[in-house]
């Protein structure tokens, strides 16, 4: 698994961990039920805070993620293809949210974007 | 869990004062004590260690450090900046001294120490470079499989690589039984950054700061911004700032909240030497 951290990252560091292991997951490097490894070796390699790891792992856990066993580990959760859609769902609101900044900034129409959606999607069919 | 708690400790010197200092090295935790010489690192250090008196509590694996000394240093390795071994003694002979004053001394474990820090076992300490010297000093304070380290300076004075090295030593110390702490001092602030999980900032005997690295490195910010952009900043909103002919610098504790609420673009993430030198050297 690469996890890549950058410092000149708007990102916090947490979240680059997150991002990176759920990077991981979907695309089944991390296998179901595979342990992570432990919050102090994590953190020892990649020379950061164990609260830093810590906090990765939590917000993983509360996403459904990971699950951790106290005093054993934290190991990969069974695939969720309703996590994974939500994940992917919020992605595309992300860069929907980015069309409408550009489009409010230069005065687009909505029709217009709608008409570039059409566009894209038909040509696939 | 903590190792060690303590509280209250205060010393009196002349001219110098350590007040009412209280803190915790949680279990599992790498504690770092920076400030500037002279601002009472080393005074705590010893405090704590009982070897020099001092008023208030001190605490290590929860027994009281002034009537438990013998039995909790069994379980402690240390190492000061003034740490003596003589330099007409090997390597070997100081294992021979240790294995009848630690009970839990591990020959094994020391031998393997000196062979992977490369330091052979029969020359002279005194033909060892200073790198080598700490390296032995740290073997040695951790060959009893102590359940705390304390060190005061453990990279000053030596070079880059030697200093990643030693921390390197210390991640696996803690990696290897992850209910151990370290508490360890330095005035190399980019050691502290990359190794501690706690940061604690002491500055003319009083404790300033005592923050989780991350949130030090990831909250904390400094802003870059005009006169006029300065006047509107609520005096809640930051710590200090310092002024030059064309800028204004400030230190905020919370960047995000800045960002939003003042619209200010060009907020840095600080080093933990600049946070430092923001809380001695800034304005408020």
């Amino acid at each position: 698994m690469n996890i890549i951290i950058t410092n000149s990252s708007e990102l916090p560091i947490f979240e680059q961990i997150e991002n990176a292991i759920k990077e991981a997951i979907f695309s089944n490097e991390l296998k179901e039920g595979e342990m992570l490894p432990s919050v102090r070796s994590l953190a020892n390699d990649l020379k950061i805070s164990f609260l830093t790891v810590k906090r990765a792992y939590d917000e993983l856990e509360a996403s459904g993620f990971i699950k951790t066993v106290q005093g054993k580990g934290s190991y990969v959760s069974p695939k969720n293809l309703d996590l994974i859609k939500e994940e992917k769902l919020k992605e595309i609101q992300n860069y929907i949210e980015k069309i409408y900044e550009v489009s409010k900034l230069s005065n687009i129409s909505k029709d217009e974007v709608k008409e570039l959606f059409k566009m894209i999607f038909e040509e696939e069919l | 869990m903590n190792n060690i708690e303590i509280k209250n400790v205060s010393k009196k010197y002349d001219g110098f004062l350590l007040d009412k200092i209280s803190f915790d090295v949680p279990s599992g935790a790498i504690v770092g004590l920076i400030g500037e010489n002279g601002a009472g690192k080393t005074t705590t250090i010893k405090s704590i260690l009982n070897i020099i008196k001092s008023d208030g509590t001190v605490k290590i694996f929860n027994k009281d450090v002034k009537q438990n000394e013998k039995e909790i240093k069994q379980d402690l390795g240390v190492v000061l900046d003034d740490s003596f071994l003589s330099t007409y003694l090997t390597p070997k002979y100081i294992n021979s001294v240790m294995k009848d004053f630690y009970k839990n001394w591990d020959e094994e474990k020391y031998n393997d120490l000196l062979k992977q820090f490369g330091l052979p076992d029969n020359k002279l300490i005194k033909d060892f470079s200073s790198g080598m010297k700490m390296k032995l000093k740290i073997a040695t304070a951790i060959s009893h499989n102590p359940k705390l380290l304390i060190l005061d300076e453990p990279t000053s004075g030596l070079d880059p690589v030697v200093r990643n090295e030693i921390l390197d030593i210390f991640r696996k110390y803690i990696e290897e039984d992850e209910t151990r702490s370290i508490l360890l001092s330095s005035h190399i602030t980019t050691d502290l950054e990359h190794i501690s999980d706690y940061i604690i900032f002491i500055d003319k005997g009083k404790i300033v700061l005592n923050v989780p690295t991350d949130e030090l490195l990831e909250n904390y910010g400094i802003i870059k911004c005009s006169k006029e952009e300065f006047s509107k900043i609520s005096e809640d909103d930051y710590i200090s700032y310092k002024r030059s002919k064309y800028q204004y610098e400030v230190l905020t504790s919370d960047k995000s909240k800045i960002k939003k609420k003042y619209n200010i673009r060009a907020i840095d993430k600080p080093t933990i030497e600049e946070i430092m030198l923001f809380y001695i050297k800034g304005e408020r």
